[in-house]
């Protein structure tokens, strides 16, 4: 009975090695991830978000529901730490 | 007053206007350069907590109070969420810039309102880290002196 939870284990591992191989080359430039929206950020930040800053661009523009809500985290985390900690 | 000593407190009242300049200097900047509102915050509430550190939670709590804190802390987020709104009345989608009415080209006033959002982002980062460090701050007091 102890067998079976190595036994699972291990085919899961392998399965995760050859996910791994299958993976594309770190930085190679065919990745799909510098193939599908990096083009188009490259030559619309300025056009589109006009910032000079293209780390702006994308952070203030294409992913502005990401930096507001990263500001949301913030505030939650000190209500948080003030409701915990603030005795009376 | 300070437990710390002459030379600790004359560096560190020389070196807070400095700290919150420089600080300032990458929220105005942040559009332009590295550096934005969340960087710049934490660099003027560095200011801040050194100053806590040097001359005591309490003189450091009537430099930045709590009425000051809790309006600043809560207007970051509110005014980012607000220039998002604006997105909404003119007719457009949540947090589009592009078609604010402003007398500019349309990426001109994208960088406006860029440059709105990182000082609301630096405004609500900075109250915020301030506000952690002193509400942990307080907690540590408080233990100490309930072990005594």
């Amino acid at each position: 009975m102890r067998l079976a939870p190595l036994v699972i284990l291990l085919a899961i591992g392998v399965i995760f090695v050859i996910a791994a191989i299958g993976m594309p080359a770190f930085g190679d430039p065919e990745n799909p991830a510098q193939t599908h929206v990096a083009p188009r950020y490259i030559a619309g930040a300025y056009k589109e978000a006009g910032v000079i800053n293209m780390v702006t661009a994308i952070l203030a523009s294409y992913r502005g529901y990401d930096t507001l809500f990263e500001l949301t985290v913030i505030f939650t985390a000190v209500t948080g730490v003030i409701s915990i900690l603030r005795r009376r | 007053m300070s437990l710390l000593s002459v030379i600790v407190r004359t560096a560190t009242r020389w070196l807070i206007p400095f700290m919150q300049l420089f600080g300032l200097y990458v929220i105005i900047h942040g559009h332009a350069s590295p550096g934005g509102g969340f960087q710049g915050g934490v660099i003027v509430a560095t200011s801040m907590i050194l100053y806590a550190i040097v001359f005591g939670l309490s003189a450091a709590r009537k430099r930045a109070t709590q009425r000051l804190r809790l309006v600043m802390e809560s207007a970051g987020p509110l005014i980012y969420a607000l220039i998002g709104v604006l997105g909404i009345l003119v007719g457009g989608v949540f947090l589009e810039y592009r078609i604010i009415p402003l007398p500019y080209e349309p990426h001109i006033t994208s960088e406006i309102m860029i440059s709105i959002i990182e000082i609301a982002i630096g405004i609500g980062v900075m109250a915020l880290c301030i506000t952690m460090f002193y509400a942990l701050a307080a907690e540590e007091a408080l233990a100490a002196e309930e072990v005594k």
